[in-house]
């Protein structure tokens, strides 16, 4: 089962039809069972049930999550697969020590993909949409797999499959999302 | 959250609309009327009926006029939501965007720059399952609108059901068509839903179609008990 975890300010907001139903729809076309959980209601049952997580993002007005970060200390020990979205990013980065900063962007861009994973494959541009108004630094840990130590667009944690990325991938990049459900 | 939602009468804001209900109170509707049929941001066919759905559902609508030129259409639709802060006290706009990103990150930076919330309820919907819940929950759709090949004329004021989405789907395997018109192939006009207090009948229309381009321009109309 995966845990898709709704980053939006209240459960069932209208938000959630924009950030966490395409995430949904794409692992529901790829034939894999997943759970909608908002991040208020986590306890550890969903969490300890889960093959693997996907934090989603949110509107831009939204950041009740960066004021809640500690629902996500749980992060912090997490051995199997998870990936950050934008808001879920910031969360991943804030765990692990790293800082949200002001870096708004939005549209369509390029994208530097700067190291080779199993999440984003090997180096080479690709475009991706962004829609935020912060950014993340790197946290101690991890490293940069898209993008620059100013700008970082995607990172992994050195040792274990946690990832986050600043960009929309159900926008065009609905390949990301297909990847990480096959991730070990 | 009081909230006005970019209206035009088609299927995409009038969901949003529904959407949007649930969740929070629509304050009022905001129509931009472009005067260029061919407008980068806005439905144009019928846009001018859209006061009567307005007043089906029950919500104020706010009108603003607009050239329709690229970019500068864009300026008189910030000046419209900003109207529709000061008359109606929104704090968030909502708009029908299923997959353009050009008009979902054009209203974000507007709303951003006007300190908003932006909501999208249909962002990247899977679009024949789209219409089937149109259908289900009781929305009267009909095409207004065609502009692409192989959409003939009888496709011209239909009504959206089960079969026509079935040749929708068909349609898409084989051209490649947005089966809900995103691409601009389709454009539509809603006539009655589970929001709508009264339905809307056609009196008089006008259909016009060569070469794959069609329109079902309606010349009378008016409100009826449901």
């Amino acid at each position: 089962m995966i845990l898709v975890v709704d980053l939006c300010s209240s459960p069932g907001s209208l938000s959630k039809y924009e950030f966490v139903d395409p995430i949904a729809g794409i692992l529901r076309r790829a034939g894999s069972i997943y759970e909608v959980v908002h991040f208020t209601d986590l306890s550890n049952d969903p969490i300890e049930g889960a093959d693997r997580i996907i934090l989603c993002g949110t509107a831009l007005k939204d950041d009740l999550y960066a004021r809640r970060i500690e629902l996500f200390s749980w992060i912090k020990d997490l051995d199997k697969p998870l990936l950050g979205i934008c808001a879920g990013m910031q969360v991943i980065s804030r765990v692990f020590g790293g800082e949200i900063v002001p870096r708004p962007k939005i549209g369509l861009n390029g994208i530097d993909i700067v190291k080779e994973t199993d999440l984003l494959g090997p180096p080479r541009r690709i475009e991706g949409y962004h829609l935020h108004n912060s950014g993340v630094t790197l946290p101690p840990g991890f490293e940069i797999v898209a993008g620059r130590p100013g700008e970082v667009e995607a990172f992994k944690h050195s040792e274990r499959p946690i990832y986050g990325i600043i960009f929309h991938p159900e926008v065009r990049n609905r390949w990301i999302v297909e990847r990480f459900v096959s991730i070990r | 959250m009081l909230l006005g939602v970019l209206f035009s009468g088609g299927k995409d804001s009038v969901y949003a609309c529904r959407r949007a209900m649930e969740t929070g109170t629509v304050s009022c509707l905001i129509t931009v009327v472009s005067e260029n049929p061919d407008s980068y941001m806005f439905h144009t066919p019928n846009v001018a009926w859209a006061n009567l759905i307005a007043e089906a559902v029950g919500i104020p609508q706010l009108t603003w006029p607009t050239l329709g030129e690229e970019e500068e259409e864009l300026a008189d639709l910030s000046d419209a939501i900003a109207a529709a802060v000061d008359l109606y006290g929104i704090e968030g706009v909502v708009t029908g965007a299923i997959e353009s990103v050009y008009q979902a990150v054009r209203v974000q930076r507007i709303c951003r720059d006007l300190d908003l919330w932006c909501y999208n309820p249909l962002w990247q919907i899977d679009q024949l399952e789209y219409l089937r819940l149109l259908v289900s929950e009781g929305f009267e759709v009909i095409i207004t609108g065609v502009f692409a090949y192989p959409l003939d004329e009888a496709w011209v004021g239909a009504r959206i059901d089960s079969r026509l989405i079935g040749e929708l789907e068909a349609l898409r395997d084989r051209y490649a068509i947005n089966p809900s018109g995103e691409g601009g192939e389709i454009e539509t006009f809603v006539l009655d839903g589970p929001i709508f207090k009264k339905r809307i009948e056609i009196l008089r229309a006008e259909k016009t179609y060569e070469n794959y381009r069609g329109r079902f321009l309606i010349e009378e109309a008016r409100l009826v008990d449901k």
